[in-house]
Parts: structure tokens; C-alpha cells; sequence
């Protein structure tokens, strides 16, 4: 429907941004002039007209969504809902604000991702759990600074300076790890399985991780056969 | 009156400070018109091409500070070319070859070129401030220019320009020995600016109060400078992007708690949500938070964020706040005077995310609310006329709902009763933008009892003319008058065309006004200015009077025809 829209103007066309262009699934180029006898006609002289299809666009949108069942015959509803007729300077919103929110919508995806992914963690022997948001952290050296710093108020410095994780890489320090009283970070995916933190990639890993647990030592030698094995192997 | 010397007069005028105030005084008598002009520092012209600068300067010799609009309100949403006019390096040039002392210049919507600053930096000694709103044209060499020339630079504050912004070291043009700066706000500038220099800046400015920073100044740099500027008044913050379990956000904590004097606090052009937290210790004193920028803010965070803000009296926000959290509002910020919701999607008006009951909620708990800008999805006439009845001190109210033409979504009835009951309960009020489905009806009640209106939007709205000729023969106050996409045409325009020399501008856009009708105003009235805007080109085939004219533009001036229009501008 070409009512009420005039795009493009001589002077700029920076105004109807892409996101406008994608919804009107225009496949002309940028600056599309409206020329004399098809905007005139249709749009400024016949103002019963244009509050016709207002009225028709208000009345049909809530339908849409309410009822699938019952979807008038003209309206799909597994296609994209009908182009809001763009009208030139409407709303009357200043072009730098329209822009720049432009703007952090399409980097605000690289900068702050989608929604925080809060996940609680608990640690054996503290009185209390906490949460983190996964999103905040892109390697699991960060998470396990970040939790390190969260819990040491209740660990007596047995996490080392390193870190949970690193000390729990090298595989002799491991030992002394299982072992001993340092605590080991654990995580419970999708399916309900406590896995060991450090296997997966990082991103595989905040996407499946639902809950975080740091374990005692000891009690993580359940989830490291390998490690395990070889323990038994030495001894 | 005339047995006081002139000094003593002088002495008088001196305490009359509002512009309004000096114009009448200089109409009283000849010796007082005298007397003011020479006395006369400061100057607003509403519509730089009402006078020219050569009169200007003549009339007051001894002029320090000058604001100047430029384009049409409307230029902002696009309605207006972007050549169509407003510049001002003619000013500056006129201002530069006489013996102005000028020390501070306020522009808005015109076309500033580079040309223009680097003379403007290089013509007065004193040069204090500049302050640009809703300009374009120009660079950041044009910024490199006052920086490296205005010795004794106070202000420099460029609020939503559009800058081409070369990512040159503009900042570092500040000699060092610029340590004079009160005010810096590059907010709107897109690039990177050298964080070094900007630090060292901000460490030898101890008189600094306002410093709002752009979207590329990270968290650790904005550290540092709140570390050297403890006495900052007023925040714009760039980027608020964060670790909250790191170093830098520690460090970020102990110093905004330093800055006990913050009032004003604005940007978060990127934010971090869960860290709002380091902000809380300065919440309680603010009086203006500015968070319309700041997308990434929203639902509990952002009422946790409001609910320290207990003094706020000013709010600019972003529709996402939902009418819940303006409930929140409602309850906590007591002192509420201003609030402004602005759509976070302007395109989208079903994503708008707050209704009537959102102004409902504040207007019954901020009993001092006298502005509003109101972005919305619906508004119904119970709720206008509610908000009436809580809040007769409106001085200006704006509402916008994103939908043209929508009438009350309960009723189905046009909002005539709604705004009626506003402009009758709010005998204040001097600014008013109507919205939604609209007959002539409301036309009659805003020409009975808006008595102080000076200023007024329409778009799609009335029946007829006579809804444009209640608000002519009405509102006796009225400056400006702007109207889009309504049905009024030559009757309405022509029937008394005397009164546009008491108004400073008429906007038509969109209406039923011809060819003929224009040019009869403008044969009638030769103090009008009467502009013609038409890029389609019809004017140069078809010069049919009975032809529809898309834009019109008219307004008083001293000086006649512009001589700066464009092609596509036809002034009769």
C-alpha cells in the first residue's frame, strides 16, 4: 500500500533508516522520490481516505493476534504483519534521536548480547548461594576470577592465587586438587548432568549451563575418571 | 521619568533582565529606547530572518551575548530541506568586521559551517560560549578551531547536532593553557576523542561543572576524570559498560561517591544493567536524570535506578519504562515538574509501551508536574481529563500518540473532551501539541479558553476551516502556529491575515490551502515573508492559483525577502 508514504526527499534520505526500508520490503533504491500525481492524489487530498485506512489498520491488527484460529482469509499469519503505512516526519521525533537509537539497536546486540543469563552458584559450605551472569564473562579464566573473588570470604586462600581452574588443568595439581580441600567448579547442563567447568567451548558452555556448583575436592573425584585413573595408576 | 540621569536609568534597566521586559521598556519613550539599546547585552531573535545583522548591530552596540533560531520546529521530524536555509555564517561575518564584542552565541536549527567557527574563533577576544542545538553542517575541525583560538573558552555545548566527525585530535587543539572551561558537552559526537588529552583537559579545568561525554569514552577513563573533577554538577555519562566484579568498577565506585555535588546526571549511550548500583550514592540529590538515550535500561533495574532518585524533578525517559514503572515514578519522585517519555521504537507504535494510565498514575502523584512530553500508545478522554483535574498547572503539554488519528480505544469518540478539559483546567498554559482523532470541537475549546497559549502543533486533525479560525480568533497570544495534514484552506488562511504580523511564524503543510490564497496573504501583507517549499517541481510547470500548495511557511520581518533561499523555494 503506497498511502501516506512519501520516501525518500531530495535533501536526505538519511532519515528512513534501513530497519523502515526492511519492513516496507521495498526493493527500489534508496531515494525514491514521490512524485506529483501519485502522493498528491492518494494521500493529502482525500482525508476520508486516509482516516479509512487508518481506522482499517487499527481494527485488524488485534485479530491478528488474538485469534489464529480464526484468521480472516486475507491475513497469514505465518507472514510478517502488514507494513504500517510510514508517514514523512511522523512521529514527530527528532532525526538525531531516531538515529542514534538506530544506531544501539544494531551495536547493542555486539556490546551487551540478548538477555542475561543469571545462573545461581553455590558453593559447599557457605552459608548462602549467589548468581552471576554468564554473559558477563568471555573466558573461563573471567568466571573463575569472578567466582574466586565472590566466594573468599569463605574459602581460607586454598584457591589459589590462579584461580579454581587453572590449578584444576594441570593435572599433578589436580591430584593435590582431588585430594585436598580445594574446591573444583561444576555445573549442571540441560539434561540435568553435573559436568566438570573447562571442557566444552566457552560458548558452548553458557548456553547448556543452568546451575554452577563449587565443589570440595574430594567430592568432585566422582566427575574426573580419567583423572581418577591415573590417580590410581600412580598410587 | 526623565529627571533621573541616564545612569541612573541605566542602573535600572540592569535588574530587567527577561527580553520581553526590554523590548517594552524600549517602546516607552525615546529617551528609554536610547538608553536600553546602548545598555543592551544580551539579544534572542526567534527567527534569524526577521532581522538582518547589520540592524542588529547598529541598534545595539554594545551586544555580548546573541541566540538565533533558525529552520521551522518542523525541520526536525524532516519537513523541511536540509538547504533550505538558516545560515549563520553571514552573522558571524557581519558580527566579525564590527566592533561587537561578542562573548557568547546560542544557535538552533541552522546551518553552521567549519568556515564559520574558525571565524567566529578567530574575530572575538572575549569569545566565552557556544552553544549549539540541532545544528548541522558542520566538522570537528570547525570544533578544533574554537578549541585552538578561544583563550578564554567557558561553554562549549553541542546538544543532538549532527557532526561529521573526522575522529581528528580536536580536544587536543585546547592549548594548555585553556583552563578556563565551565562547560563541555560532545555528547552527540560519534567518534573517538584522544582520552589522554581529554583527562589532562579535565585536570587543569578546577571551574569545570558540566561535563557530558560521548559514547566513545569507556568506564575507566570516566573513572579518572570524576577522580580529578570531584566538583562536577552536571554528568553525561558516555559508556557504562562494565565488569561489576572488576578493578575498574571499584574504582568507579569510590569515585562517584567523591562527587557529592552532581544534580544533573544524563547519557548511559551503552549500559551495563546490573551496574546501577555504583550510581545509587548520587541518586538522592539529583534533579535532572536524563535516560532517554539509554535503551539498555529498563524494567526492575531501571525502577530500582528511579526509586533513589527521591528529589528528581526533572525526568527524560524512554517509553520501555512501561506504566508501571511510571507508577513508580508517581510514588517516589514528589518533585516531579517535567516528564518526558520518548518512544524507544518511533516506528513501531504497538511496541509503545505506555498507555493513559501511566500519565494518570503521575499526574495523581507529582502534583507539580507542569511540562510534559508524552509519547504513547492510546490516550483515552477520562484519562485527560483526570490528569486536568490533578495537574492545573500545566505550562507546556505535548502528547503524542504514535498512531495518527486514533480516537479514545473505550469509547471510539474523537479526543476533543480530553484536551478540552486540559486547555480549561490550565489557564497557564503557554505550549500545546494535540494528537489522536480530532474534530473542530477541540479547535473551540482551545480558541475559548487557552488564553496564555503561545504555542501550538496540529497534525491530522479538524473537520474544517473553522477549526483553524476558532484558534486565530481565540488565542490572542498565540506566536506560533504549526499545522500538518489538516483540512483547512484559504477561507481559514485569509480571513484575517493581520494577525500573522502579531505571531512570529505560520506552518501549513499538508492542507488545503492554494497557490492563490498564499499569494493573496502575501500581496495583502507585505511585513509577511510568505514561502512556497515544493521539490516536486510543479511550481515551475503549473503556476495554477487553484493548485494545492504543499508547504507554506510565513512569518513577520523587518527586512524583506531572503536572499539565501534555494530553487525550490518560491517566497511571493
Amino acid at each position: 500500500m503506497e498511502v501516506g508514504v512519501k520516501m525518500g526527499m531530495k535533501g536526505g534520505g538519511d532519515e528512513v533508516g534501513g530497519k523502515e526500508k526492511e519492513k516496507m520490503g521495498y526493493e527500489e533504491t534508496e531515494l525514491r522520490l514521490g512524485l506529483p500525481g501519485d502522493g498528491e492524489v492518494v494521500r493529502k487530498r482525500d482525508f476520508s481516505h486516509t482516516v479509512d485506512l487508518k481506522l482499517n489498520l487499527i481494527s485488524t491488527s488485534p485479530t491478528d493476534d488474538k485469534d489464529k484460529n480464526i484468521v480472516p482469509s486475507h491475513l497469514d499469519p505465518a507472514k510478517p504483519p502488514p507494513a504500517k503505512a510510514q508517514v514523512v516526519g511522523w512521529p514527530p521525533v527528532r532525526s538525531f534521536r531516531k538515529n542514534m537509537l538506530a544506531t544501539q539497536k544494531s551495536s547493542g546486540s555486539e556490546d551487551s548480547g540478548e538477555k542475561a543469563a543469571f545462573v545461581k552458584v553455590s558453593m559447599d559450605g557457605a552459608p548462602y548461594l549467589r548468581k552471576v551472569d554468564l554473559r558477563m564473562y568471555k573466558t573461563y579464566q573471567q568466571l573463575s576470577d569472578a567466582l574466586a573473588k565472590m566466594f573468599s570470604s569463605f574459602t581460607i586462600g586454598n584457591c589459589g592465587s590462579q584461580g579454581l581452574l587453572k590449578d584444576f588443568m594441570n593435572e599433578s595439581k589436580l591430584m593435590d586438587l582431588l585430594n585436598g580441600s580445594d574446591y573444583v567448579p561444576t555445573y549442571e547442563d540441560k539434561d540435568g548432568d553435573w559436568m566438570l567447568v573447562g571442557d566444552v567451548p566457552w560458548e558452548m558452555f553458557i548456553e547448556s549451563c543452568k546451575r554452577l556448583r563449587i565443589m570440595k575436592g574430594t567430592e568432585a573425584i566422582g566427575l574426573a575418571p580419567r583423572a581418577m585413573e591415573k590417580c590410581k595408576n600412580r598410587s | 521619568m526623565n529627571y533621573f540621569p541616564d545612569e541612573v536609568l541605566e542602573h535600572v534597566f540592569d535588574f530587567i533582565t527577561s527580553h520581553k521586559d526590554r523590548n517594552s521598556v524600549s517602546l516607552v519613550c525615546k529617551s528609554w529606547y536610547k538608553i536600553e539599546r546602548y545598555s543592551r547585552q544580551r539579544v534572542f531573535i526567534g527567527n534569524c530572518y526577521s532581522i538582518s545583522p547589520e540592524r542588529l548591530i547598529a541598534r545595539f552596540p554594545g551586544l555580548k551575548s546573541l541566540t538565533l533560531k533558525g529552520k521551522p520546529h518542523f525541520a526536525d521530524f524532516n519537513l523541511v530541506p536540509h538547504d533550505w536555509g538558516g545560515f549563520v555564517y553571514p552573522w558571524i561575518k557581519a558580527l566579525a568586521k564590527s566592533r561587537i564584542g561578542l562573548e557568547e552565541l546560542r544557535l538552533k536549527r541552522m546551518v553552521v559551517s567549519d568556515e564559520s567557527l574558525e571565524l567566529l574563533s578567530k574575530s572575538f577576544v572575549n569569545f566565552k560560549s557556544l552553544v549549539l542545538v540541532s545544528c548541522e553542517g558542520f566538522t570537528t575541525d570547525g570544533l578544533a578551531a574554537i578549541a585552538a583560538n578561544c583563550r578564554f573558552l567557558r561553554e562549549l555545548d553541542l546538544q543532538e547536532n549532527e557532526v561529521d566527525d573526522h575522529r581528528g585530535h580536536w580536544l587536543s587543539c585546547f592549548p594548555e593553557s585553556c583552563t578556563s572551561l565551565i562547560s563541555l558537552n560532545f555528547a552527540c559526537l560519534r567518534g573517538e576523542v584522544n582520552l589522554g588529552a581529554l583527562e589532562r583537559l579535565v585536570s587543569r579545568s578546577p571551574n569545570l561543572k558540566s561535563l557530558r561525554l560521548n559514547r566513545a569514552v569507556p568506564l575507566d577513563t570516566l573513572q579518572k576524570l570524576l577522580m580529578r573533577a570531584p566538583q562536577l554538577v552536571d554528568l553525561g555519562i558516555g559508556s557504562y559498560v562494565h565488569d561489576p566484579f572488576s578493578e575498574a568498577y571499584n574504582k568507579l565506585k569510590i569515585a562517584i561517591q567523591r562527587c557529592k555535588s552532581i544534580r544533573s546526571l544524563s547519557g548511559f549511550l551503552e549500559v551495563a544493567p546490573h551496574c546501577m548500583s555504583a550510581i545509587y550514592p548520587i541518586c538522592g540529590n539529583l534533579t535532572f536524570l536524563n535516560l532517554s538515550y539509554a535503551p539498555g535500561l529498563h524494567g526492575n533495574k531501571l525502577m530500582k535506578l528511579i526509586q533513589h532518585c527521591r528529589k528528581l524533578q526533572r525526568l527524560w525517559i524512554l517509553d520501555c519504562i512501561g506504566d508501571k514503572g511510571l507508577g513508580v515514578v508517581a510514588l517516589t519522585c514528589k518533585e516531579l515538574q517535567e516528564l518526558r517519555v520518548f518512544p524507544s521504537d518511533p516506528f513501531e507504535a504497538e511496541n509503545a509501551a505506555v498507555t493513559e494510565e501511566g500519565l494518570v498514575l503521575v499526574s495523581a502523584g507529582c502534583p507539580k508536574l507542569n511540562s510534559l512530553l508524552y509519547f504513547c500508545q492510546q490516550m483515552t478522554n477520562a484519562a485527560l481529563i483526570t490528569v486536568a483535574k490533578n495537574c492545573p498547572n500545566f505550562i507546556r503539554f505535548r502528547l503524542c500518540i504514535l498512531d495518527p488519528m486514533k480516537p479514545d480505544p473505550v469509547t471510539n469518540q474523537p479526543l476533543d473532551e480530553g484536551f478540552g478539559a486540559i486547555v480549561q483546567s490550565c489557564k497557564g498554559l503557554k505550549r500545546l501539541s494535540l494528537s489522536g482523532h480530532l474534530t473542530d470541537q477541540v479547535f473551540l475549546y482551545i480558541g475559548m479558553y487557552a488564553e496564555q497559549l503561545e504555542m501550538l502543533s496540529i497534525a491530522f486533525a479538524a473537520n474544517s476551516d473553522k477549526g483553524m479560525l476558532y484558534v486565530l480568533n481565540g488565542c490572542k497570544k498565540l506566536r506560533k502556529l504549526e499545522i500538518r495534514d489538516c483540512p483547512f484552506g484559504d477561507a481559514a488562511l485569509l480571513e484575517d491575515v493581520g494577525k500573522y504580523e502579531t505571531m512570529r511564524s505560520l506552518w501549513m503543510s499538508s492542507c488545503e490551502v492554494t497557490l492563490g490564497g498564499c499569494k493573496s496573504v502575501a500581496e495583502k501583507m507585505p511585513s509577511l515573508n510568505v514561502e512556497i517549499i515544493d521539490e516536486s517541481e510543479q511550481m515551475e510547470f503549473n503556476l495554477d492559483d487553484k493548485q494545492k500548495v504543499d508547504k507554506m511557511y510565513l512569518y513577520r520581518t523587518l527586512v524583506g525577502h531572503r536572499k539565501d533561499a534555494p530553487e525550490y523555494v518560491w517566497i511571493l
